[in-house]
């Protein structure tokens, strides 16, 4: 039986064991009319049974998943001739593929077939091999089968043998959830850990034979590495200070527009607009903070990018068709109601009485918000903003999709430069093998993208919690 | 007026030497001018702001559509074509099942090539040359002997008659028709004998535009004319299906226990921080999780919905465990209280009172997370849910992608009616968001009138 269907086997049976754990309950009541005599309620039986039928089967039935292919390999592995076994483990890899591509694309009479046939001794060990591998998979099914089944049945069977009057079944039930709220917020803590162990683990990788310093300081980023020994201009150099340069321009181009102009629609709305307007002005630049990344992306490089390229011919000026300018500009844009709405937020937890006190000695309206809220309001505002640069630091799609894949070291805005996020991207999505520096570079570019925005994010934190104690 | 006014706020707008002789009041009066002026100045920067904002969201959806309308409709051309059986290489006097397996394997191809070079043959040229006759057969899309076929197969009586189909034409013909671009446009694969030879189907009113179904119920082509979103579209339901199976119950589990049950101490402090900063990490960091432990580690298979689902999973889980957990700080005490009171344990409050109380709350966190999963590209793109895939994925473990990479995909594709293409898969997508954004503010408003 397949894991889908077993799966759903399993479900029906903890369906049935509810049932029979609020029967049994009641037959050790003796008779419905009797429940009062129990401890719980036959319905607290029943949950305690479902979950005693599920929980340890389901557990059995992962572990047994991701175990699977591993012995199995193993098994196989045993089985085949010793110049095989003695392989490395990349080409062990690749003949263990081969023979399970061979059974997975002929049957178990086709393979026996051509052995009969076949004269190669190799090719022979091969379809062995894959009538082997064929015979351990339905064996292994069975096997899952039996184990799954057997467990649930198991320790239902146990657990309904212990069943009493006083039997504690909304109690134990109870603890075991609670054990499954805390392992649900556990995942959290495990998916920061695997992101840290992770990146981490493969940058060490890498570090062996590309060394930190170049890294961080060389200005010379050409990660094609040689697929043959006498390859020219393959040597690879991993120098990322450029991608640093690329990452930060196109930020940079991004906060000069999405500050002012977020900062200024915040203001607007929280001092000036009336309510009416309000409700329509907020969801409406809302919508520029749920498009995709993809369609910003898009816009950028089909739309932005041509209108900037052209506009700067007509006066003279050489635009890289994948400028940074069009990139960072349409960033912006997706930035403006991030930086909008904290900075509103900020703005409007600042004390009425200020700017009441501001009014009352005669202020405009104007001359209260640029010498009395945004002062007191500004530990927020760069909180906002420090989020607004860890945002566009991470952004993705954008940049693939209209910033360049060159590695140019330039302060010019209507140059094409790569960045980080555009090198992960470029580095994982083509067929390189796993354990090479060129994929292990991706995964350095990723741990010094996690480290910096969650410093950023830190930062963020701690300036915006300065300022709550200022006036809480 | 008030002549204790700060210094600060009035204090330049004043002549300096006029300073002495005036008092504070006319100081005050005669800066007014130039105060207010200043005040109209600021206000109109906001809401021209706030206009700048409106001008973008307009821009971009009014860029998109009208890019997308032509995508929506696709030109057809009816052939004459002559199902003759030596062509075909059947034999005639078949018929029933013989007939049709015969059919299936016929040469269809040399059907259409001779049914519509006569077409293209007037008294001047009474005969195509190679050169003519291969740009001729590249007018029509390279599915139309498939189109001829099925047609042939659906009335196996047609054979040795000359019947009128429709059948698509080539892309590139299509877009000079939608667009009437002028030749040597970047992408625009069509030369002026071509044009020609369109102006004049035109004018035999053997052209026909019609609303473009298989845009839906195809799935990826490398031919422009022929692809649709259907693989994406049925991506996109499995990973979100996935996504949503594992992120709202997770999401809320933990959340309940973080708001109900957990003790004050470092380790929940721990726990708090982490989600904060986990919901502000870049989404291509998921990606790389992914590809390093649930792919590389676990050997879960490449490309496939499920692992999308993790990976959107763990990116989803810290903004519905914050949103759950908002709802759940705002169920009000008494209710808790007034259980407990009536002999409910801890864990009877929390399931069967606060958490029906606080489930729209929950649910509108749900569905935000879920949009922000729908829109994400970028780690997918990490664990291979980028490859071009034909067929329609049907479990969580084939192989599939998603819309927005589907998006990214055909953004690259250098033929220009890919772009229209795009552009429609954009729409179709902005649409969904909208759909299941809308359903969020409902829930949310029917929530607060409560």
């Amino acid at each position: 039986m397949n894991s889908p269907l077993l799966f759903t086997l399993l479900v029906c049976l903890t369906l049935f064991s509810y049932w029979y754990g609020i029967n049994r309950s009641l037959k050790v009541a003796g008779g419905t009319e009797h429940k009062k005599v129990l401890s719980c309620l036959p319905k607290q039986f029943g949950l305690l049974t479902a979950m005693v039928c599920g929980l340890p089967a389901l557990i059995t039935l992962l572990i047994f998943n991701s175990a699977e292919q591993l012995v199995i390999e193993q098994l196989l592995t045993a089985t085949l001739p010793a110049n095989i076994q003695a392989l490395s483990n990349i080409d062990l890899g690749l003949y263990l593929n081969n023979i399970r591509f061979l059974a997975l694309s002929e049957s178990n009479q086709a393979l026996l077939n051509n052995l009969s046939s076949s004269t190669d001794i190799a090719l022979n060990i091969q379809l062995n091999a894959a009538i082997a591998i064929q015979k351990l998979e339905q064996q292994a099914k069975w096997l899952k089968t039996a184990l799954v089944l057997v467990v649930s049945l198991v320790s239902v069977i146990i657990l309904v043998r212990k069943f009493s009057i006083t039997y504690e079944a909304r109690q134990k039930s109870e603890t075991i959830i609670h054990a499954l709220l805390v392992a649900s917020s556990a995942i959290a803590i495990l998916t920061t850990l695997g992101i840290v162990i992770s990146v981490l683990f493969e940058s060490i990788h890498f570090f062996k034979s590309v060394p930190a310093t170049e890294f961080m300081f060389g200005t010379q980023w050409s990660p094609q590495t040689a697929m043959r020994a006498d390859q020219i201009g393959g040597s690879g150099s991993f120098g990322a200070v450029p991608l640093f340069a690329g990452t930060l321009l196109i930020t940079f181009i991004a906060m000069l527009l999405a500050v002012p102009v977020g900062l200024m629609i915040a203001i607007y709305l929280s001092q000036y607009a009336n309510s009416k307007f309000r409700n329509i002005a907020k969801p409406m630049l809302e919508v520029l903070a749920g498009i995709p990344t993809v369609v910003y992306g898009f816009f950028a490089a089909l739309t932005v990018a041509p209108v900037i390229r052209s506009t700067g011919e007509y006066f003279g000026l050489s635009v890289a068709s994948e400028s940074a300018l069009a990139a960072g500009l349409v960033m912006g844009t997706m930035i403006i109601p991030f930086v909008s709405s904290l900075s509103e937020d900020a703005i409007s937890a600042v004390p009425k009485a200020l700017k009441e006190a501001s009014f009352g000695m005669g202020a405009t309206k104007s001359e209260t918000v640029i010498k009395v809220l945004l002062p007191a309001a500004l530990p927020g505002i760069v909180g906002a903003i420090l989020l607004a640069i860890s945002r566009a630091i991470g952004e993705t799609m954008i940049v693939v999709m209209a910033a360049g894949m060159a590695a140019n070291l330039t302060a010019n805005p209507l140059d094409s430069v790569t960045t980080v996020t555009v090198q992960i991207v470029t580095l994982l999505t083509g067929d390189q093998e796993f354990d090479s520096p060129k994929t292990l570079a991706a995964f350095a570019l990723g741990l010094m993208l996690f480290i910096t925005t969650l410093g950023l994010n830190i930062l963020a934190l701690k300036v915006v919690q300065k300022y709550r104690e200022q006036y809480d | 007026m008030t002549n204790s006014i700060d210094k600060n706020i009035t204090g330049n707008a004043t002549p300096a030497k006029l300073q002495t002789k005036l008092s504070t009041t006319e100081k005050v009066a005669l800066s007014l001018k130039k105060r207010h002026q200043k005040e109209r100045r600021f206000r109109n920067t906001g809401f021209s702001a706030v206009l700048f904002g409106f001008m973008l969201v307009v821009i971009l959806i009014g860029d998109i559509t009208t890019k997308a309308l032509p995508a929506f409709h696709q030109h057809w051309v009816k052939l004459d074509v002559n199902y003759q059986s030596d062509w075909l290489s059947v034999d005639a006097n078949l018929s029933g099942y013989e007939l049709t397996q015969q059919l299936k394997t016929a040469n269809f191809r040399k059907v259409l090539r001779n049914s519509l070079y006569p077409m293209f043959v007037n008294e001047q040229t009474p005969k195509l040359s190679r050169k003519d006759k291969r740009s001729a057969f590249k007018l029509f899309s390279s599915n139309a002997e498939f189109t001829i076929r099925d047609a042939l197969l659906a009335a196996p009586e047609d054979l040795n008659e000359t019947v009128s189909i429709w059948v698509r034409l080539d892309d590139d013909v299509d877009s000079y028709l939608k667009e009437g671009f002028a030749f040597g446009t970047a992408g625009l694969r069509i030369d002026e004998q071509q044009a020609q030879w369109v102006a004049k189907l035109e004018q035999e009113q053997r052209i026909e535009s019609r609303f473009n179904t298989s845009f839906f119920t195809a799935s990826d082509s490398r031919e422009p004319e022929l692809a649709g979103i259907k693989g994406a579209l049925m991506g996109t339901l499995l990973t979100m299906f996935v996504t949503l199976l594992l992120s709202f119950p997770l999401g809320v589990a933990g959340a309940l226990y973080l708001e109900e049950f957990a003790p004050k101490n470092r380790l929940t402090d721990i726990i708090e921080i982490n989600i904060n900063n986990l919901a502000a990490v870049p989404s291509i960091v998921f990606g790389l999780l992914g590809l390093a432990v649930i792919i590389n580690l676990f050997g879960l298979p490449r490309s496939a919905p499920l692992v999308g689902g993790i990976v959107l999973t763990l990116m989803t889980l810290p903004t519905i465990i914050i949103a759950s957990r908002a709802a759940i700080k705002a169920v009000p005490p008494s209710i808790r209280e007034a259980a407990l009171g009536l002999g409910a344990s801890k864990m009877q409050v929390t399931l069967s009172h606060v958490l029906p109380q606080a489930m729209p709350g929950i649910i509108t966190g749900g569905i935000i997370g879920i949009a922000q999963a729908l829109g994400e590209t970028a780690p997918l793109l990490m664990i291979g849910m980028v490859a071009f895939i034909v067929d329609v994925p049907t479990s969580i473990a084939d192989s599939a992608t998603v819309l927005p990479v589907q998006i990214f995909l055909w953004a690259d594709s250098p033929e220009r009616a890919f772009l229209a293409k795009t552009s429609a898969a954009i729409l179709v997508l902005l649409t969904l968001l909208l759909v299941i954004n809308t359903t969020a503010t409902v829930l949310r408003s029917k929530f607060e009138k409560k």
